[in-house]
């Protein structure tokens, strides 16, 4: 057994998932193609959506992965650490947004 | 920052760039080297087809020392071709039926017999002449100043590089003031004609990226720059070519010295095409250094990898021994093959 969770070289195998499952593994593959193709966002905004949202899964696959296609891209680092800090804004925003539930309840349950 | 040669970096010895090829993960059996994937799709021995371009190198001098840069050239190189050697080019060109002449360097431009040069091959009447241009040169001193306008008088195809049409990543890599003096080059080009719709006058550029990663798509790229320089700069150009690093000379310094270099090879490894192996730039291609001898590509010269053939010099130029010769390879043709593979004239394969 490996010590690690994490192995990068295991991002290159992800397609050997299908192994197991070769119709829904298929039917991922082509759906995520798909979803990056150029639409009526460009690619490169896919992209920057992909690598923030790689940081609020805090997925490490992702994160190698988009950081690598942004720089292909030609996407310039400030348009990166913008897209996280995007991705860190609703995900704390996320969090903190419920302490207003956790007030009402806190008032609601006080004397 | 100096060439490898000035600093005696190891890496400047060729002989060590193939030693490193030869060691490590493609011997240890982790990556295959590439005479064995070549084999496996049955294109080894690599063969040329027809003869096309005569690749000719007029020194290794510049007035950059850009980081990636393959051929290791500076201001410290002084390796330059006389016109003995340059004469002896043309009568071969002559005699071999190549239809493209392709002037390359260091900067071309600073060779001293670079303008007789222009003006002799002129006169034979080559289907394309390209001149590779790094732009900075023709505002890097007022003796240059009027290149462009000698450039149209030869009907010269200007190639030049640009990597990144914002100042950060462009002065990253090639230094400081390069995408200034670039911007202005271009914008001197473009007064005289080149890139402009309907005058014939073709104004190309390179991309190389500016790291350990392989170029993005070629056409989207391309998009991208003519948007942002129109916009920016009000700058036009023909086409745009994105070019994959080679692992040689001074970006398998930055490779090694960065801890890049596996990981580098094995994304080349992996994004090994056959289909651009039939296209890459050695299969139509001769290079010829500033010394008049002879290699499968600028890449190789480099190396020292001189053409497999019994004359390896201009003077013993045979063309239907070179038609015939096995091109010689090693693990950095995987720069060539990788993804839609990548030459001198950009992305080979759809
Ligand atoms: S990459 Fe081109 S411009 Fe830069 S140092 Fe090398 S030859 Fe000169
Ligand atoms: S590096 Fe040269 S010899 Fe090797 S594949 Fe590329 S063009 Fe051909």
């Amino acid at each position: 057994m490996q010590k690690t969770y994490y192995d990068p070289k295991d991002l290159k195998d992800f397609g050997k998932i299908s192994e197991w499952d070769q119709e829904l593994g298929e039917k991922f593959f082509e759906y995520y193609g798909k979803v990056f193709e150029e639409g009526a966002l460009t690619a490169r905004e896919k992209s920057l959506i992909a690598l923030a949202v790689s940081h609020t899964v805090q997925c490490a696959y992702c994160i190698d992965a988009y950081t690598s296609d942004g720089l292909k891209r030609g996407l310039e680092r400030e348009e990166m650490m913008e897209a996280v800090h995007v991705a860190a804004a609703i995900k704390s925003g996320a969090t903190l947004v419920h302490g207003v539930q956790m007030m009402k309840k806190y008032d609601k349950l006080s004397m | 920052m100096k060439s490898l040669a000035k600093r005696k970096n190891s890496l400047a010895n060729p002989k060590n760039q193939i030693a490193l090829f030869n060691s490590g993960v493609f011997a240890n059996g982790e990556l295959p080297i590439f005479k064995q994937k070549v084999s496996e799709s049955n294109q080894y021995p690599l063969k040329p087809n027809k003869l096309e371009i005569f690749q000719v190198n007029l020194g290794y001098m510049c007035n950059q020392v850009c980081a990636h840069c393959h051929v290791d050239a500076g201001p410290d190189r002084k390796e330059i071709m006389t016109t003995e050697t340059m004469q002896l080019c043309l009568n071969k060109l002559k005699e071999s039926g190549a239809t493209t002449l392709d002037l390359t360097g260091g900067a071309p431009e600073m060779n001293p017999n670079f303008r007789w040069f222009v003006e002799e091959a002129s006169k034979i009447g080559v289907k394309d002449f390209i001149v590779r241009s790094n732009l900075t040169i023709l505002r890097a001193n007022k003796k240059y100043y009027d290149l462009p306008e000698f450039f149209k008088k030869h009907n010269i195809h200007v190639v030049s590089s640009l990597p990144f049409y914002k100042k950060g990543k462009t002065d990253k890599q090639r230094g400081d003031g390069v995408f200034d003096a670039s911007i202005e080059a271009l914008k001197e080009l473009n007064k005289v004609g080149y890139g402009i719709t309907g005058t014939g006058l073709k104004l190309d550029l390179v991309f190389n990226p500016s790291g350990a990663f392989l170029p993005g798509n070629q056409s989207e790229l391309e998009q991208e720059f003519k948007k942002a320089l129109k916009e920016d700069f009000n700058i036009s150009f023909n086409h745009l070519f994105a070019i994959t690093n080679l692992p040689i000379s001074r970006f398998l310094e930055f490779l090694v010295a960065s801890e890049n270099y596996e990981d580098y090879m094995d994304e080349l490894v992996d994004a090994y095409n056959p289909e651009a192996v039939k296209n890459v730039m050695c299969k139509n291609t001769i290079s010829i250094d500033w010394n008049g001898n002879l290699y499968d590509c600028d890449f190789n010269q480099q190396l020292n990898l001189k053409v497999a053939t019994q004359g390896t010099h201009l003077s013993e130029f045979d063309l239907d021994a070179l038609q015939k010769r096995d091109i010689v390879v090693s693990q950095h043709c995987y720069g060539c093959t990788a993804g839609a593979g990548s030459s001198c004239q950009g992305t080979i394969s759809d």
